[in-house]
């Protein structure tokens, strides 16, 4: 009953010698949003193009809805499959409109719904117009609505918010939240880490076509046990002076305490119980430092591999 | 069926959109208006000339004209949108490779054969009123159909160099030699190994080497029928020798098919 959407086993891609997606392991359910990060050349694209069976795996198997996404039988499963690729330039000399119908047909929809696309993404106004036109903003919304095509239930975006501005941002995550709650699954492909965490269920960190981490946040957050910032003010160096808080305390800055997250709590009550507190801020390490703790590690892990390899 | 007419469609108001239809039209028209006219100029008469010395000169100038523009016409069909990122995007659709391939050319196919039908249609026509006579809807009709063969033959050449290459300059400068082998060098070749290779080929199998050149079959569809004062150089030794038009045109046909299906075999094997 509980099949997940898509699953990965061990799937890898090599390219002659170049190993650009060694051995993934992974699955998504359906109705989850799967927040896929790291580097230029980390595998991710490659990933995407394996789920979309644009590209078949050198070792392993992928499982798309059931069937292998490279195989005829998956055929008719196309079109319930949205992409937005990472760099693509519609026909420039199409408009809008023209643009949208053609890629509707081709997943057989027609005009009408093509045009409530671009109307659901807010270019409605430039449809008459022709695509070389457009800015980059509306570019990318008209690939948006090419992905939204059909209220796909898989939908994997690449990049999908670049050049877009704040408000269309918002819109665009409002969008995802809805086809969520509708029960389709997104992979959200990025390397813009700020403002995707409230959205995502889970992530998974890729470098150099390697798995580094995967989990919800707060489960990457635990492993990479990044300690929570606290900083309490008002307090007029009472902090420094408590046994049980000063050890928290970092060399630079006397009012700001590193907590390891399962100390957070009694830290707090701590410092609750302290007079004089007026304000509290507390930081839980977010999504851009657990990524930059992954890389980091892995870096390292690397370096002592090659320094190991020539000792 | 659907995906293929899909995009055929798109391909087909790409090519009315971009005046591709217009201005093949435009040329071929002007061309044969003009030829059928002017063609015997030289000779000091101006007017409508026999009917087997226009056929034989537009023949001699579409068999350059033809392949030049279905080149250009599809060299970048493939590479364009790959680089534009829109293939991989189409890959990722209900739509097979073969019926994007098949689309495409449905749809520029359409292009060249309309436009053809329309320009060479136009001096048929003017012809007819001229000298009134219905063996030149015969005559024009042949020179109509392999014109429309060699440019759809050369549309599928380009495919496999549209389809070949990672960057669009280098499909154009693969389609420029394409068509300066073809068009060019292949008959210089042919007529060398006549002139300067004593016993090099038999009349037989000088025919036969034409076969392998979609526009010499073109030229010994439109010339063997005619006078052969009209014609000389290496086709006239091959026209004596000549194959009946049923032969040719499955030749020709042939031109069309086999490359066609070559590019759909490198479109599957390619990977994005």
């Amino acid at each position: 009953m509980n099949t997940p959407l898509v699953s990965l086993v061990e799937a890898g891609k090599t390219y002659g010698e170049l190993d650009v997606l060694s051995s993934m392991t992974m699955s998504l359910n359906e109705g989850e949003v799967l927040g896929l990060f790291g580097h230029n050349g980390a595998g991710k694209t490659t990933m995407m193009k394996l789920i979309l069976g644009v590209i078949s795996p050198s070792k392993g198997s992928v499982t798309v809805m059931g069937m292998a996404p490279d195989s005829k039988e998956a055929w008719h499963c196309r079109s319930k499959v949205g992409y937005l690729p990472e760099n693509v330039s519609f026909y420039e000399q199409l408009t809008g409109l023209e643009v949208l119908t053609y890629f509707a047909k081709l997943k057989g929809f027609s005009k009408k719904q093509a045009i409530d696309l671009l109307e659901q993404v807010g270019i409605t106004y430039a449809m008459k117009r022709q695509v070389k036109t457009y800015s980059k903003g509306m570019r990318q919304r008209l690939g948006l609505a090419q992905a939204f095509i059909g209220e796909p239930k898989l939908l994997l975006l690449d990049e999908p918010t670049v050049g877009l501005d704040p408000i269309a941002t918002r819109d665009f995550y409002k969008t995802v939240d809805q086809l969520k709650s509708n029960g389709s699954s997104v992979i959200l492909c990025s390397h813009v880490l700020p403002g995707v965490e409230q959205h995502i269920d889970r992530a998974m960190i890729l470098s150099t076509g390697k798995l580094l981490a995967m989990g919800t946040l707060s489960e990457l957050r635990q492993q990479a046990a990044l300690p929570v910032v606290i900083k309490p003010s008002g307090l007029n160096g009472a902090v420094a002076q408590d046994a049980k808080l000063n050890r928290f305390i970092t060399g630079a800055c006397q009012n700001t305490l590193m907590v390891p997250e399962q100390e957070k709590l009694a830290v707090l009550k701590q410092l609750l119980s302290l007079e004089g507190l007026d304000d509290l801020h507390v930081e839980s390490a977010n999504l851009e430092q657990v990524y930059q703790h992954f890389l980091e590690k892995h870096e390292l892990d690397l370096q002592q591999k090659t320094q190991g390899g020539q000792g | 069926m659907k995906q293929i007419l899909t995009v055929a469609n798109k391909e087909f108001h790409d090519g009315l959109r971009n005046r591709w239809l217009v201005s093949i039209t435009l040329i071929f028209a002007l061309l044969s208006i003009g030829l059928t006219y002017f063609g015997a100029a030289a000779s000091g008469a101006v007017g409508v000339t026999s009917l087997s010395t226009t056929v034989a000169s537009l023949a001699s100038l579409a068999v350059f004209l033809i392949p030049l523009i279905a080149l250009l016409l599809s060299y970048d069909s493939f590479v364009g949108e790959q680089e534009s990122g829109t293939l991989l995007l189409l890959l990722t659709y209900p739509l097979s490779k073969s019926q994007l391939l098949l689309g495409k050319f449905i749809g520029q196919g359409g292009i060249i054969a309309f436009a053809t039908f329309l320009g060479f249609g136009a001096s048929a026509l003017l012809l007819y009123f001229q000298l009134g006579d219905t063996d030149i809807f015969r005559a024009f009709g042949l020179f109509i159909i392999s014109a429309i063969l060699l440019g759809l033959s050369f549309t599928a050449i380009s495919y496999i160099i549209s389809l070949s290459v990672s960057e669009k300059s280098k499909a154009a400068g693969f389609a420029l030699i394409t068509w300066f082998l073809f068009a060019l060098a292949f008959d210089l070749a042919l007529l060398a190994l006549l002139v300067g290779v004593e016993e090099g080929v038999t009349q037989q199998g000088l025919t036969q080497l034409m076969m392998l050149n979609p526009t010499d079959i073109f030229r010994l569809v439109n010339l063997s029928g005619l006078d052969s004062s009209d014609v000389n150089g290496a086709l006239a030794v091959a026209i004596n020798a000549s194959l009946s038009q049923v032969q040719l045109f499955s030749a020709l046909v042939a031109w069309v098919v086999l490359p066609l299906s070559l590019a759909i075999f490198i479109f599957k094997k390619k990977t994005l």
